[in-house]
């Protein structure tokens, strides 16, 4: 299968065709065999692919199928690599993509455009599984461009509904941002290195002296451009208000796209890139810091939401933060981790939370649910694991990354601390706001009306992968179970031939230092366990205290509920002036006076010339006589009284 | 030996007579007619230059003007007798069907 690695995104793609050639007038049933089967065959082939990659003994497969630019020196192959972060990142594209598309077949069942649907999320897998796969930095933008593009058709699936192809547009544009600098930073890189091919970049990059703290060298360039194109697509500050937009899309889009899969691509590049983001230490430095920001703004952001969507969709832009963090501060195999276990309980979440408004019949506002714990029992449970795993409640997958991403940020040398205590700050606020989600929908008495709102449990077709992804959520994390017993994190360890050296600070696994991260594991569930309380004491016990809340802290309240204005901001700073010049400077005055001015001008000109010039076409005779007269003396004038040489002006003389 | 340029003043002056009749008569044979005038004061022209220059050049041009205005002769006044039959007028203001 290694061999044949190109099979792997091949099959979404045909799939994707297949749906969106033919499936028009197919029943259901047999777009769901087209995109059902092209996913989960593309998962098995990726299962051969690992097997036989475990069984190569772990070597990094590198193949090139063949040759797309080729210019110069310079050549950008469709070539496919594996790997053991490939491995993790495959697995979990197709895996969590495949139970995502068997929940769709649930979900969309009784939306219009069903085809289309299908057609879109397997273009996606497609272009995701490229970007995973690709051994060089130009085919990964291929990936790169293509998620961005099948998550802008996605979001504006219900593109009849202006908010959604709005959203669709900003998520586009805001896209493009970063993208631009994900560009100018592959420039850089191949200008310094005059390859992007990652094995050969990473062999020339490698030995060369690490630049200085503050120094801003060509590594350290190339790094924060990369980071500019991470932050757009994996929604980081500044660059994050387009991925709670996007939740204008359906449900299992958000799930797939929006919290498992494509934001962590720019995770992905960041710890792809890692050789090069050692090298510069303040590249690093900033990614922490960036990670962190945004972690902690996007929790509070997400605790007055009251949009269910919305509250994940803050808490996704949280998490991501999290894996920038890790980055940051060096532990790429935790950020990797967490970017797994991420994508199984955030996957679970938003498609229980898809399940939820199944029941409800479309209802998205919290405030009106509650007491929904006893009438959709799967739904309920499943998404009860995944809200301990992402607040950190031991044996959980969450517990074990958020641990692993918060010791790391503590030992970070530079303001270790205060990236972790922001850390710890962003875990409690994550365990209260997924808690009250929880409280809100399922807990307490119905905010609704029972007789018009028929609440039902979901078909099988999409409790079935809620079941299988509550159970990864449990156990995805207890690869790095042992570590707590002071015995290896197999994790670590198998993301080690990729990470090499830089995991050094983890492995040492001293006493001390493992003490010490026990500690700081006690610390992180005592954070999540107050989150929980708290939110416990508000939204169950004493729901009249939390609107008290809210009233007593009113200006605090409203900016957050408003996401910090900072929509308003840059539609004051970026958009406002942006349709100014537009209107007044490219649309009024460059195209109206200046362009149609000018084609208009000389239509009307050559009109008005001809309006003047059409008298002296009389059809009177004797006026043509006089006009024969005039002429002859006005050539006889010139022949004789201009001043340097008539004849010459005539072309009588050479 | 009468000077050069009095044969050229009185060329131009017939001319001009030629020219002045052509824009302001009405009647079409006098058009006709002053067309001949310029035509001849023209041929005056050649004849006193050629005499002047001593070359024949300016012989051999008159002749040829002279056969150019037979013919002409015959074709306008042709046209002349046709235009007086079809509109019973020699008038040249009347005959406007090219007017606007």
């Amino acid at each position: 299968m290694l061999e044949y690695l190109w099979i792997i995104p091949l099959l979404p793609l045909l799939g994707s065709a297949v749906n969106g050639l033919f499936g028009a007038k197919w029943p259901n049933k047999l777009v769901n065999v087209v995109a059902i089967g092209s996913t989960g065959l593309s998962f098995l082939c990726a299962l051969e692919a690992v097997r036989e990659f475990f069984e190569s003994g772990q070597v990094l497969f590198h193949k090139e199928f063949f040759t797309w630019i080729a210019a110069g020196n310079f050549r950008a192959g469709f070539d496919l690599q594996m790997d053991q972060l490939t491995v993790v990142m495959v697995l979990v594209v197709t895996g969590v993509g495949w139970l995502i598309h068997i929940y769709a077949t649930g979900y969309m069942a009784h939306e219009g455009g069903y085809y289309r649907f299908f057609s879109y999320l397997n273009l996606f897998m497609f272009f995701m599984l490229i970007l995973v796969l690709a051994a060089n930095y130009v085919l990964l933008f291929v990936g790169w461009e293509g998620v961005g593009l099948a998550s802008y058709l996605l979001i504006g699936f219900y593109f009849l509904k202006k908010s959604a192809s709005d959203a669709g547009k900003k998520a586009f544009i805001v896209n493009r941002i970063g993208d631009f600098g994900f560009m100018l930073g592959m420039f850089l890189l191949f200008k310094t290195f005059g390859t992007l091919d990652f094995v050969q970049l990473f062999a020339k990059a490698g030995p060369w002296p690490a630049e200085a703290m503050g120094q801003l060298g060509t590594f350290t360039i190339a790094c924060l451009l990369l980071f500019t194109g991470a932050c757009g697509k994996s929604a980081q500050l500044p660059l994050y208000v387009w991925l709670p937009d996007a939740m204008e899309g359906p449900t299992p889009v958000s799930a797939l796209i929006h919290a498992a899969t494509m934001v962590t691509a720019g995770v992905y590049v960041v710890a792809r890139s890692h050789i090069l983001f050692s090298h510069a230490p303040t590249a690093m430095l900033i990614v922490a810091i960036v990670g962190c920001a945004t972690a902690f703004f996007a929790a509070t952001i997400g605790l007055v939401q009251t949009d269910i969507k919305k509250v994940l969709a803050y808490s996704t832009v949280s998490q991501l933060g999290y894996m920038f963090l890790a980055c940051g501060v060096g532990a790429f195999s935790a950020g990797i981790f967490h970017l797994m276990t991420h994508a199984f309980f955030k996957a679970l979440l938003f498609l229980a939370a898809g399940s939820v408004i199944h029941a409800m019949g479309g209802e998205q506002d919290m405030n009106r649910m509650g007491g929904l714990s006893k009438k959709i029992r799967w739904t309920y449970g499943t998404m009860l694991v995944a809200t301990f795993a992402i607040a950190g409640i031991p044996i959980f997958a969450g517990f074990f990354s958020k641990d692993a991403i918060l010791f790391a940020a503590f030992q970070n040398q530079t303001g270790g601390t205060i990236l972790y205590v922001f850390g710890l700050l962003t875990a409690l606020l994550t365990a209260f706001y997924m808690f009250r989600l929880i409280f809100l929908t399922f807990g307490g008495t119905p905010r609704f009306d029972e007789h018009h709102v028929h609440v039902h449990e979901s078909p099988w077709s999409m409790l079935g992968p809620l079941v299988i992804l509550a159970v990864l959520s449990t156990i995805g994390g207890w690869f790095a179970l042992p570590a707590f017993f002071q015995g290896p994190d197999y994790f670590a360890n198998f993301l080690g031939p990729v990470f090499g050296g830089h995991e050094s600070a983890e492995a040492a696994g001293e006493i001390a230092a493992h003490q010490l991260e026990l500690i700081l594991a006690g610390v992180a569930v005592g954070a999540a366990l107050i989150g929980l309380g708290v939110a416990y004491w508000l939204y169950l016990k004493r729901p009249e205290k939390a609107e008290g809340l809210a009233k007593s802290l009113k200006p605090a309240y409203t900016t957050l509920l408003n996401k910090y204005y900072v929509d308003e901001l840059y539609a004051a700073v970026v958009v406002k002036p942006l349709l100014w010049i537009s209107t007044n400077v490219l649309w009024k005055t460059a195209d109206v006076a200046g362009i149609d001015g000018a084609v208009n001008g000389i239509a009307d000109g050559t009109t008005a010339i001809g309006d003047g010039v059409r008298y002296t076409q009389s059809g009177n005779t004797r006026s043509y006589a006089v006009w024969v007269v005039v002429g002859a003396m006005v050539v006889i004038a010139i022949i004789f009284f201009w001043p340097f040489g008539g004849k010459q002006v005539l072309g009588m003389v050479r | 030996m009468v000077p050069t340029n009095y044969y050229v003043i009185l060329s131009a002056i017939l001319f001009g007579l030629g020219v002045f009749a052509f824009i302001f008569k009405r009647n079409i044979i006098t058009i006709f007619m002053s067309i001949e005038l310029m035509l001849n004061a023209v041929n005056l022209a050649f004849v006193a230059f050629s005499q002047a220059l001593g070359k024949l050049d300016g012989q051999v041009f008159v002749l040829f003007v002279i056969v150019v205005a037979a013919a002409e002769a015959a074709v306008g006044l042709g046209i002349i007798i046709l235009i007086a039959r079809n509109r019973q007028t020699l008038n040249v203001e009347r005959v406007d069907l090219l007017k606007l």
